[in-house]
């Protein structure tokens, strides 16, 4: 069923919305308002509003270290994501979390994840908790080509399909972990291929196009609401800026690959359909991009007013 | 008392711990590996699959990363799960899920997290069992703030510290000493839960505490008899829970004996008995008439051969050999 054009919108707008974010993040962090790492994730939006726009809020997503743009895509609060990151009270995890950590059990963000592949267990638990709550939620795992060579990848796809569980893991193939190209470390065709084993149906997408990754995602979320357990996406995508602010992502990366990638911006793909399809007039989607340059200027201007947490708040949140 | 009491073994206390709160709490279920109609290879949850099912007592995958893994997710959906890890040796393959995900999502969350698992595991050599089957690792997990180590010594305390684990919304690691599962004691039928941070005088006494834990209660309330009939008396103290550490109950009793032997079977380097001879040191220190003595597991992997493994593990002649070289008498 082809998405309603205001869907379409809505996921354009969000992509616009995690774009701005990251750029903001990276003039903020240039300035030295933002301590401590940040992983960009300019180039790789359509995955995380693809597979959001198909989830609901009450869906469980884990997160990982270049998590900004699932937390934006699955409803995170821009205000709290930017006061998170600069370490402030006003932030989602009171700046006890920052860039690597953010959380909001409010729209079942379970919460990014500095460990490579510290998702899979959390996702599935959820999707694990829901089964036995009896809810028809679905829990999805977003992990990197990295972390799909962690063994805890294949002890929960063994879970998953021998329970028959509602979990979706997305796998983001940006094609390097870290600065290593993944297919120097990566064994097999695809990692699409290595839910075969475990009988979990599998799909490639393409990672720059939000619909596609939506339409996968939908067929997933079906399958899982309908008890027929869990499925693994692998989204063919790329980052355009280098693993962190400070890696120019450059010398690792060969020039011709990178004009390719930068070629096809999911952004711009999505944007051209909507003319393409006269679902939305130029100065339509410029006004979008307007709105959003407004919010997100806002966000990081509330975020700039915020304070930081008193010390004494240091100890607080160890234990319930 | 009033409240009447049973005899039953310390495995069947910890079984009727598990079963009431399956029944009081809808959320409640437990996973491992051979917890099914298993009852698991020590035979401890006999019964319980028949009584709940698949959907309460479930059997795992030997995968203990994921297995916890699982948990804690369940855990910060809406689930209290109760995961059972055969082998205390066996919780270093579920680090990453017990040390940076469990420990730290509440805190990492600015409170918004709560991560009410109960991890319950084993402890403790005796079994011939090697070096892999016999570990003592609660000092690990004490290390890491987010965790609550409870550490049980009778089949009382085993009941109402592990509804107090399963109640409690903080993940909780319980390790029992599977040389215990056969002991008996007296358990109180009603529902009581014990509150944890609260050490517990197992014996009354006034020229020495001996502060021991799980098994090493019973190796201290031997040395306790021994000691009386040479006319010593040794209070036993049981902090019960490694974190919270009730630090007040053992400072106190040092105070008034003036004198303590620290007994735990943990390695001896870097662990409990080191942070508790702190401890009272601190608390302590004017009224302390002779050194803190810290006695642990040696300082070696747990050998196989029946003479060397016994020869690892603090007994109660060490204990009244450490008392007597304190000169009390």
């Amino acid at each position: 069923m082809p998405l309603p054009p205001e869907s379409l919108i809505k996921m354009y707008r969000a992509m616009l919305r995690i774009r701005r974010f990251e750029e903001q993040i990276w003039e903020v962090y240039t300035s030295g308002l933002m301590h401590g790492l940040a992983h960009l994730y300019i180039g790789e939006e359509a995955v995380a509003v693809g597979v959001c726009s198909a989830l609901r809020d009450d869906d469980f997503i884990t997160s990982t270290h270049r998590g900004h743009g699932h937390c934006v895509a699955k409803g995170g609060n821009l205000e709290a994501m930017m006061a998170e990151v600069m370490g402030r009270v006003t932030g989602h995890c009171r700046g006890k979390g920052g860039s690597m950590h953010i959380a909001d059990m409010s729209v079942g963000i379970l919460g990014a994840n500095g460990i490579v592949g510290g998702g899979f267990g959390i996702a599935t638990g959820a999707a694990l908790s829901a089964k036995q709550r009896g809810t028809d939620q679905v829990a999805v795992c977003f992990f990197g080509d990295g972390a799909s060579n962690q063994g805890i990848f294949f002890e929960v796809m063994n879970f998953a399909a021998i329970w028959n569980l509602p979990v979706i893991y997305v796998c983001e193939n940006n094609h390097y972990g870290e600065y290593t190209p993944t297919g120097n470390v990566t064994a097999g065709k695809s990692i699409a291929d290595r839910s075969k084993p475990f009988g979990i149906p599998s799909t490639t997408v393409d990672g720059s196009d939000a619909i596609a990754v939506h339409e996968a995602t939908a067929e997933a979320v079906a399958r899982a609401r309908k008890g027929e357990g869990a499925t693994l996406i692998e989204c063919d995508t790329y980052r355009h800026k280098g693993h962190h602010v400070g890696d120019p992502g450059e010398d690792y990366r060969p020039q011709e690959e990178r004009d390719a990638w930068m070629a096809r911006d999911p952004i711009q793909i999505l944007r051209q359909k909507l003319m393409d399809d006269n679902l939305a007039s130029e100065a339509e989607l410029d006004g979008e991009v307007r709105e959003v340059e407004k919010e997100m200027e806002n966000a990081l201007e509330a975020a700039k007013a915020a304070s930081y947490p008193e010390v004494s708040e240091v100890n607080q949140h160890v234990y319930a | 008392m009033s409240t009447p009491e049973k005899e039953m073994t310390f495995g069947e206390a910890v079984k009727e711990a598990i079963a009431e709160e399956i029944r009081r709490d809808p959320t409640v279920f437990l996973m491992g590996e051979d917890v099914g109609k298993a009852g698991t290879v020590f035979k401890v949850l006999t019964g319980l699959h028949d009584e709940f099912g698949d959907d309460r007592i479930i059997d795992t995958p030997i995968a203990e990363a994921g297995l916890v893994g699982l948990g804690v997710g369940a855990a910060l959906t809406g689930s209290r799960p109760i995961v059972d890890v055969m082998f205390g040796d066996f919780i270093t393959l579920a680090m990453d899920q017990i040390v940076n995900q469990a420990a730290k999502l509440r805190y990492m969350s600015g409170g918004q997290a709560t991560v009410p698992i109960t991890i319950r595991t084993t402890m403790g050599a005796g079994r011939s069992s090697a070096a892999q089957h016999s570990q003592s690792l609660h000092a690990w997990l004490a290390h890491i703030p987010g965790l609550k180590v409870v550490i049980p010594s009778t089949p009382a305390d085993a009941k109402g510290l592990f509804k107090s684990a399963v109640r409690d919304d903080n993940p909780v690691v319980i390790f029992e000493d599977k040389m215990m599962y056969a002991l008996k004691g007296m358990v109180p039928e009603d529902d009581y839960t014990i509150p944890f941070g609260q050490a517990d005088i197992k014996r009354e006494g006034d020229d020495v505490t001996l502060i021991a834990t799980s098994s090493m209660v019973h190796v201290a309330l031997e040395a306790a008899n021994a000691l009386a009939d040479q006319g010593i008396s040794a209070e036993v103290v049981d902090p019960r829970t490694i974190v919270p550490l009730d630090g007040e109950t053992l400072i106190e009793s040092v105070v008034k004996t003036t004198r303590a032997v620290i007994i735990d079977e943990g390695h001896k380097s870097f662990g409990i008995t080191g942070e508790i001879a702190s401890l009272v040191y601190n608390g302590a220190f004017d009224y302390i008439d002779a050194p803190i003595v810290r006695l642990g597991a040696m300082d070696v992997p747990v050998p196989f051969s029946k003479p060397l493994e016994d020869a690892t593990i603090p007994t109660a002649e060490n204990v009244i050999k450490a008392v007597q070289e304190m000169k009390i008498r």
